[in-house]
Parts: structure tokens; C-alpha cells; sequence
């Protein structure tokens, strides 16, 4: 695959990216939500294999693989299958309305744009365009996680985050080396089991995964 | 070479066989054994950079130079100190019911993990292996922090993990950041984050990327060295888990945080051929410093105070290493030491006082040198050496620092000074009546070892007072290669 091909690829599979994290932010209903980030997941995914492909880095293979089972399959199944045991699998509330997190949205997008305009001139090997986006990425998923009252919106947020960071590793940078990735997949896995372990935890404790309860008096 | 094996792998080994050992004397025994062998090792590997200077092992994989190896001697020693002060407090939560046996297996596989941790953390080349040691040293820490099951611990654990969580995610943004520049000129492999090859090149990373990089692995690290305003989770998880982990949280952790964020400073500085990354730091660092004094007179909780005891200290060492001279990065590695052993000491001695008193609410402490002197004393002592009294080194750093700001930024004089008197006032008002009061009739009488605090105060006296010839050295060292970018 020629470069500017790779780099024309990269730069869709960048505007999909940051169209899945609209889509969280933009979600009612828990089963949509989690259903979006399954396919930010496979998204992620697949970009790696076409990088791997096209920039021809085979050990980014393997985070692709890594990408599909961990963050496309597995943590979605997993939470959703809490939710259905914790039976809190209805409607996400909101704290601030839809809309106004919408255009809040926008103006992250934009605000990531400006930050990364000095680096538009200097690198050969990326755009600004894809750091600018996984920037706004990361921010809208911080968004994502300051908006919402449930636990598991704040959760379904953070691994949207490290979604963004992979998507920005691979896309920017082509990969971090593989042991880092191999490392930070660990850390992320580890984190998504002590989650579930707090899930637990907070409803045996304050009846209710709403973090407003969760709230103490000092 | 075979030391640095003993060094990490004697806490990751004893973290597997501690999950299985049941029996609470034993397990609480073998923590000590583990850490003191894991502090042996760390003398001999102290012993060998003393000799032969800075050590690249497996390639480029690991380092020890004078920055970080003093830093593993004391992550060592204090973690040690806190296994034996564990022993005895443990004990006694357990008698009380507060722990059950399952949790008390998981306390001491998950403090051995956490040393490992905080070993490879400092020891390791690679700023993403870095990464990712802390990321694990948080995970270790959640689950400690929750372990009294209460409401409260539980938020306050949830609390901790959500935010060390987002910051720490926005400083492997930083390192991809920087892989993304350095990639290009040492090629995309391993060397491209490895902190040596990243050091000698650092000249030729683009300064623009670099710059923007730091802006995110300040806020990520800086929330887990607890800066102000991302400080929220620290004083609930130093207030809510056990003790020995308040002690090594604040003990260590967030000097191995910090350590993270200066080595971020150094390519920085030598990238951007400016103190931009290093003013960053001082802005953040005197906030902290600011904001955590003025905290200290609204507390009613005996370890939430000495967490904001804490974020001032920390403040104090990201202002100095944020000034950058020779001066100013000796000043903040000595603090850094002796803020470890003395803030530990006093983690130790709360405990204590709390177990004594059943509660950690300062308005119900009262009267400890009557009721059980030792305690008293050792709170007094500690608190001392902490508002930086003379003959302790606090002391030493914080003048030292004060000296190096007036020759660089002598208008933040005007602000350390101030605040360092109001902590100091925040400290002994609560401090007075808890230790002078009259003692409650319903206090009990602990089993007490008192022995690390005072090994520890006396420590920090030493080196207020006579600092060996080698420390001196290696601070010298450790303070011209920081200072290598600044200008």
C-alpha cells in the first residue's frame, strides 16, 4: 500500500473513530452504549491490521488480534453481562442534557484542533488531523464519564479513553513497541476486573450503583 | 547483575506465596523477611553504582544511576520498616474483627506487589514499562484501600482508581506523545522510549510535540503525586485504607509519581531549550503547596490532616525540581528522603494512636503522652521534623530551596514562606491538644513498636545534621544530570 493511501485510510478510519465517541456521548440506553463500544473496539482493530498491512509492522498484528478479542468482544460481553446480573441495564441518566454535552462535544473537537496545530508542520510521518482527533477522542470520553450518575457509564467512559490512546498510538505512531502494549493491555484487563469487583462492592454496600449515592457526609 | 534479580524478584515472588499464606503471624513475619532481603539487595546494588557509576543492565532494558538508586534503597527500607509496623498493627485490627483472614492474605500478596511495583517503576529504562509499573502500582493500591469494606473506604477506593485512572490514561498520552517524535529519529522500536538513548538525543525531538506531551504527563503524573487540583482522591484514600498503606502511599508512591514526572522534565528541558515544562511544575507545585496549607486547619481527620501534610510537601519538591539549578534539584532529593522517612514515621505512630483511641476524628484524640508516652512522643517528634524545625533535614531542603529560589525566581519566596508558616500553625493546633489533652477514660492500651518511627526520625536527624560523604555525592550527580536541560 503506498503512503499516501495509508495516510488517506488513516485519516477515515480517524473521522469513524471520533463518530463512535459521538455516538457515546450521545447515547440514552445502556445496550446502545455498550454496543458502540464494542464496535469503537472492532474499529480499532481493524485500523491496526490495515496499518500492520499497509505500514508493514507485523508485531501490529497482534495488538489487532489483541484489540478484537480484548476491547471489540470481551469487555463489552463482560459488562453487559453485569449490568444483566446487576439489573441496571435500562436507561442512562444523564446530568447535564444531551445536547448541550453534544455542543460541548463540538467544542472539544475544535479546542483539540487548535492544540495541535503547532505539530502540523514538523512530522513526516504524521498528520495533526489524527493527533488532533484522538485528542478530542480522549477528551469526549472524559465527557462521557463527567456527565453521567452510574458507575458503569463512568466505566464504559475510562475504556473508551484507553480505546482513543490505542487508536492514537497505532494511528500516530504506528504502534507503540509491542511490549508496552502488551504491558498497558494487562494493566487495562486487570482494571476491568477489579471494576466488576467494585460493582459488586458498591451495590452490596449503597443498594444502587448511582454514584450520587455513593456520596458521603464528612 | 544477579542483585537486580533478588531486587524485583523477591517482592513479586513473596507477593505469590503470601496469597496463600493464611496464617496471620507468618504471613505478617515473611513480609518482613521479604522485605528486608529485598533491602539487602538494594544495599548491594547501591554499593555497586557507589563504585562503578551508573549501570545499564539487559541491554538497555534497566538503569541505576545516582537518581534513582538511592530511590530504591529507600522504597526498600521504608517498605521494610512498614512490614514491621504492619506486623503489630495488623495484629491488632485482626483481634478487633476489622479484617477477615481472606482479606488479610490479599493485604500482604498485594503490599509485596505493590513494592515490586514501585521497583520496576523506578528501575526500568523504558518510559512506557514505567507507565506501566504505576498504572499496576494503582491497581495493587485500590483493593488495599477498600479492604475495611465500610461505606466509606469503598468511595474513597472508587474515588482513587476513577481518578488516578483518567490521570494516569492522559500520561500515556504524554509517552505516546513522545514516542511519536522520538520514533522518528531513533526509529520505531524499544530504544525510542528507553530514557538513556531518549537523554542523549533529546536535542534533536521536535520541541513543539514535546512541549504538548508534558502538558499531559504533568496533569497525569501530577495526580498521582496528588497536585493540587487533582489531589481529591489522595486524602480520602491516606484517611480511609489501613495505615501501613497510608504510610507507604505517601512515603513512596508519590515519590516514584514525582520521579516519573522529572525524568518527563528533564527531555523536556533539553528539547525545548527553555524552563517552560520546569515553570509548569512550579506553578502546580505552588498551588499545591498553597491550597494544601491552608486544608491543614480545616481537618477533623488525624491521617486526612497529615494527607494534606503531604500535597504540601510534594508541592515543596515539584516547585524545586520545577526550578531546575544544581541548588534547587539537591534540595528536592534531599526532601524527597527525609519527607518519605518522616511522614512514614508519623503514618506509624497515627496508627497507633488511632488503634489506641478507637477513632480517627482529632476532636476525640486526646492526651497520648499521658495515656501511652511513647506514642506521644513519637506524634511530637514527627511533627516537628515535618514543619521542618532545625535540627531535622526538612530543615536543610527547605532552606536550601528557598536559597535556590531567591537566585532564580526570588518572587515565589513570597509565597513558600507564608504558607510554610501556616502549615506549620495547622499542624500544632491540631497537634497541641491531642498530645497534652486529658485522656479519654475509654482508650486502651496497644501492642506498640514504636522502633521504625524512631529509626526513621533518626534518620532524618542525621541527615539534618551530618550527611554521609556518598549521599552527598550522589544528590551532586543526581542534581547535574537533572539539571543537564535547564538553563
Amino acid at each position: 500500500m503506498s503512503s499516501e493511501l495509508l495516510k488517506q485510510v488513516m485519516s477515515t478510519a480517524a473521522a469513524l473513530f471520533l463518530l463512535t465517541s459521538f455516538a457515546m456521548l450521545a447515547q440514552r440506553h445502556m445496550k446502545a452504549l455498550l454496543r458502540w463500544l464494542a464496535i469503537q473496539g472492532g474499529l480499532l482493530a481493524v485500523t491496526s491490521a490495515l496499518v500492520a498491512f499497509g505500514a508493514e509492522f507485523p508485531e501490529l498484528y497482534v495488538s489487532a488480534i489483541l484489540a478484537l478479542i480484548l476491547k471489540g468482544i470481551l469487555i463489552p460481553w463482560v459488562l453487559w453481562k453485569i449490568i444483566i446480573h446487576l439489573g441496571v441495564h435500562r436507561e442512562v441518566e444523564p446530568l447535564v442534557n444531551i445536547f448541550a454535552t453534544l455542543l460541548i462535544g463540538a467544542g472539544l473537537v475544535l479546542f483539540s484542533f487548535y492544540v495541535s496545530l503547532p505539530i502540523a508542520e514538523q512530522s513526516v510521518l504524521l498528520t495533526s488531523n489524527i493527533i488532533a482527533i484522538g485528542l478530542a477522542c480522549v477528551l469526549i470520553s472524559m465527557l462521557i464519564m463527567i456527565t453521567r450518575s452510574k458507575a458503569i457509564t463512568m466505566v464504559v467512559g475510562y475504556l473508551a479513553m484507553e480505546n482513543a490512546l490505542f487508536f492514537m498510538a497505532v494511528s500516530a505512531t504506528y504502534g507503540i513497541p509491542l511490549v508496552v502494549e502488551i504491558g498497558v493491555a494487562f494493566d487495562v484487563l486487570i482494571a476491568g476486573l477489579i471494576f466488576s469487583l467494585f460493582f459488586f462492592q458498591i451495590r452490596k454496600t449503597f443498594d444502587s450503583l448511582n454514584l450520587k449515592d455513593m456520596e458521603i457526609k464528612q | 547483575m544477579n542483585l537486580f534479580y533478588l531486587l524485583l524478584g523477591i517482592p513479586l515472588l513473596s507477593s505469590g506465596i503470601l496469597a496463600f499464606v493464611g496464617h496471620a503471624r507468618l504471613a505478617a513475619g515473611l513480609n518482613i523477611i521479604a522485605g528486608m532481603l529485598t533491602f539487602f539487595a538494594a544495599l548491594g546494588l547501591s554499593f555497586e553504582v557507589f563504585e562503578k557509576g551508573t549501570i545499564l543492565l539487559y541491554g538497555q532494558s534497566f538503569f541505576l544511576d545516582a537518581f534513582n538508586v538511592f530511590l530504591v534503597s529507600l522504597t526498600a527500607f521504608v517498605s521494610t520498616t512498614t512490614a514491621i509496623f504492619s506486623y503489630s498493627y495488623m495484629l491488632n485490627e485482626k483481634e478487633k474483627s476489622r479484617v477477615s483472614p481472606k482479606s488479610l492474605r490479599l493485604y500482604h500478596a498485594m503490599f509485596q506487589m505493590f513494592i515490586f511495583c514501585m521497583l520496576l517503576a523506578l528501575t526500568t529504562n523504558n518510559l512506557g514499562v514505567l507507565w506501566i509499573a504505576l498504572e499496576l502500582a494503582t491497581l495493587t493500591t485500590v483493593l488495599l484501600v477498600s479492604l475495611y469494606r465500610t461505606p466509606k473506604a469503598i468511595s474513597a477506593a472508587w474515588k482513587y482508581f476513577i481518578l488516578c485512572g483518567v490521570g494516569i490514561a492522559l500520561a500515556l498520552l504524554g509517552t505516546i506523545l513522545i514516542f511519536s517524535t522520538s520514533s522518528e529519529v531513533l526509529g520505531h522500536s524499544n530504544d525510542a522510549l528507553s530514557w538513556t538513548l531518549l537523554y542523549q538525543n533529546a536535542e534533536r525531538l521536535s520541541p513543539n510535540v514535546m512541549s504538548l506531551a508534558f502538558v499531559f504527563i504533568m496533569v497525569g503524573y501530577g495526580t498521582k503525586v496528588g497536585l493540587v487540583p487533582m489531589h481529591t482522591w489522595l486524602s480520602d484514600a491516606h484517611a480511609e485504607g489501613p495505615t501501613p498503606i497510608s504510610a507507604v502511599l505517601s512515603g513512596l508512591l508519590l515519590n516514584v509519581a514525582l520521579y516519573a514526572l522529572v525524568r518527563c522534565k528533564v527531555l523536556v528541558d533539553i528539547a525545548t531549550k527553555q524552563n517552560m515544562a520546569g515553570e509548569l511544575m512550579i506553578g502546580f507545585g505552588l498551588l499545591s503547596l498553597i491550597i494544601a496549607s491552608l486544608m491543614l486547619h480545616r481537618q477533623y481527620d488525624i491521617k486526612r490532616m497529615f494527607s494534606f501534610s503531604s500535597i504540601e510537601h510534594m508541592g515543596i519538591m515539584t516547585v524545586a525540581f520545577g526550578i531546575g539549578s544544581s541548588l534547587a534539584n539537591f534540595a528536592a532529593l534531599l526532601h524527597m528522603t527525609v519527607h518519605s522517612l518522616v511522614k512514614s514515621g508519623i503514618f506509624f505512630t497515627v496508627g497507633h494512636a488511632v488503634q489506641e483511641m478507637g477513632t480517627q476524628s482529632m476532636t476525640k484524640i486526646r492526651g497520648l503522652i499521658h495515656h501511652q508516652p511513647g506514642i506521644g512522643w513519637g506524634l511530637i517528634l514527627g511533627t516537628i521534623a515535618i514543619a521542618g524545625f532545625p535540627p531535622f533535614a526538612v530543615f536543610a531542603s527547605e532552606f536550601m530551596l528557598i536559597a535556590a529560589a531567591l537566585q532564580t525566581y526570588p518572587w515565589i519566596v513570597g509565597l513558600i514562606l507564608p504558607s510554610l508558616v501556616i502549615a506549620f500553625a495547622g499542624l500544632f493546633r491540631h497537634l497541641q491538644p491531642m498530645v497534652f489533652g486529658v485522656p479519654p477514660e475509654e482508650c486502651e492500651v496497644v501492642r506498640v513498636n514504636m522502633l521504625p518511627v524512631y529509626i526513621h526520625l533518626g534518620l532524618a536527624l542525621v541527615l539534618g545534621l551530618a550527611m554521609p560523604e556518598f549521599l552527598a555525592d550522589w544528590y551532586n550527580y543526581a542534581a547535574i544530570v537533572l539539571h543537564g536541560g535547564a538553563q
